[in-house]
């Protein structure tokens, strides 16, 4: 990243530095514990519908080992 | 062109003088406003006149760290790991490799899913982009690029489109035919200009516009069609080496991360950086969860045993499971909740450069600088019963 030297650039990303602070001080924020318990439930309601962590039925699974098939 | 030195993103009448030039978008009292550079530069002197000095402004940004700080701190009252300890445990995983992607030559730098589930795309250093059908292992396109190292890939909503970039600076969209003798090269058309590799691209909720991080230290927003840049994120002090889009339609927020250690979320439509995370430490060797309500990280998922970098991680569909790739070639599955590791994939024989679960969930692929990717699904649990009752 190139450095810029003159002074009235450096105040210039000072006063943009200090802009972005205030806004970011200034934003609202929820305790830890209250999202904390939102993921949690966010997690238990799609959780039944997440195939990674509860599975499939091979019936659905397309990407199952294909069994030869014998003629009878 | 968006690089870190160039900030104007519109071209028209300054809001201060009048003049038509290129314009500087940028704050007074949070206010928008556009002005030319020129008095861009009057109005910081003019500040030192007022007894702003670089030193009063360095005090009060220091002071507004802090202020930061402690206002996080206060929210701070309960570790995630401690309110999930009344949930159940993750039952053991199943989770099998059951696809191995081979074709390219070299390794393999990006991946993604196309909405239908079931093909990809993926991009080498070869300097080919491939679209694979994932459960017939077909090659269905092979698009040459002009330049090594394509470093990211990505695959429209609509399944008709691809866009890749890397060493050449630029991001391409190449639509796809149905005609296979069609030479998709022709079709090409160049959408972003950065002044450095292009480190990561996505579509937004639609075929028409793009989203692109770069080592220039910038991410922005282009129009497919025309090519025109919408809008430029500027904020890192380093490479961005990776973003992601919010998931919900409505959204217009995304993330990046960059060499800075700093992981920010935008607005995309002000180019505003909302929010700012910066809890890493070094060159990542261990993942971190920041809730943005709490404006701050909530849980660290780490183990003495692993020593090597993460490079690329992805969230399971319920948001329980957290999949990391890793240098040392293995993927580590995390519980999101309870912050300890639940399991483990191997097989591939080199560093994991990217892993990302299909958009229904069911699948994880991982590509490689191995030159492979790797499907993997989780076994149905009917069939495991039926294999315990045979032996």
């Amino acid at each position: 990243m190139s450095s810029k030297t003159p002074s009235s650039n450096n105040i210039a990303h000072a006063r943009r530095t200090v802009q972005q602070l205030r806004i970011e001080a200034g934003i609202e924020r929820i305790k830890v514990s209250k999202a904390s318990a939102d993921l949690m439930n966010y997690c238990s309601e799609h959780g039944r519908n997440d195939p990674l962590l509860v599975g499939i039925p091979a019936s659905e699974n397309p990407f199952k080992d294909k069994k030869p098939c014998t003629i009878l | 062109m968006c690089d870190q030195t160039f900030m104007a993103i519109t071209f028209g009448p300054c809001d201060n003088c009048s003049t038509t030039s290129p314009l500087m978008n940028i704050y007074i009292k949070n206010e928008p406003t556009n002005y030319c550079s020129f008095c861009v530069e009057m109005m910081a002197c003019q500040g030192l006149l007022k007894g702003e000095t670089l030193a009063s402004l360095k005090n009060e940004s220091e002071s507004l760290k802090k202020k930061l700080e402690e206002e996080r701190a206060k929210l701070h009252d309960v570790e995630l790991h401690q309110v999930a300890e009344k949930i159940e445990v993750v039952s053991a995983l199943s989770i099998k490799t059951r696809r191995v992607l081979k074709g390219h030559g070299n390794k393999v730098l990006c991946m993604d899913w196309c909405k239908d589930k079931r093909r990809l795309v993926s991009s080498s250093q070869d300097g080919k982009v491939i679209v694979w059908d994932g459960f017939t292992l077909n090659k269905e396109h092979a698009v040459p690029m002009p330049c090594t190292w394509v470093m990211a890939c990505a695959y429209a909503p609509s399944g008709c489109a691809i866009a890749c970039g890397g060493l050449d600076n630029k991001c391409s969209v190449y639509p796809l035919s149905l005609d296979k003798n069609e030479n998709l090269a022709a079709k090409k058309k160049s959408v972003a200009m950065h002044t450095n590799y292009l480190s990561g691209c996505t579509f937004t909720n639609s075929d028409m516009q793009i989203l692109t991080s770069s080592g220039d230290g910038t991410c922005a927003l282009w129009d497919v069609e025309s090519g025109q840049l919408l809008q430029s994120f500027h904020g890192h002090t380093a490479d961005v080496l990776s973003l992601d889009l919010a998931p919900s339609e409505t959204g217009n927020t995304f993330v990046s991360g960059g060499c800075d250690k700093k992981a920010n979320v935008w607005d995309m439509r002000s180019g505003q950086n909302v929010q700012s995370f910066e809890t890493h430490e070094s060159d990542i060797n261990c993942c971190r969860l920041y809730d943005l309500r709490a404006d701050r990280e909530v849980a660290v998922y780490q183990k003495d045993s692993i020593i090597f970098g993460v490079s690329s991680l992805d969230f399971s569909l319920s948001g329980r499971l957290l999949f990391g790739g890793y240098n040392d070639y293995t993927i580590n599955i995390w519980d999101v909740l309870k912050g300890n590791r639940v399991s483990m994939l191997f097989g591939h024989e080199n560093r994991v450069s990217t892993v990302k679960v299909s958009p229904d969930g069911t699948s994880v692929c991982s590509a490689s600088w191995d030159n492979t990717l790797r499907v993997s699904r989780a076994l149905g649990m009917p069939w495991l019963l039926v294999l315990y009752s045979l032996t």
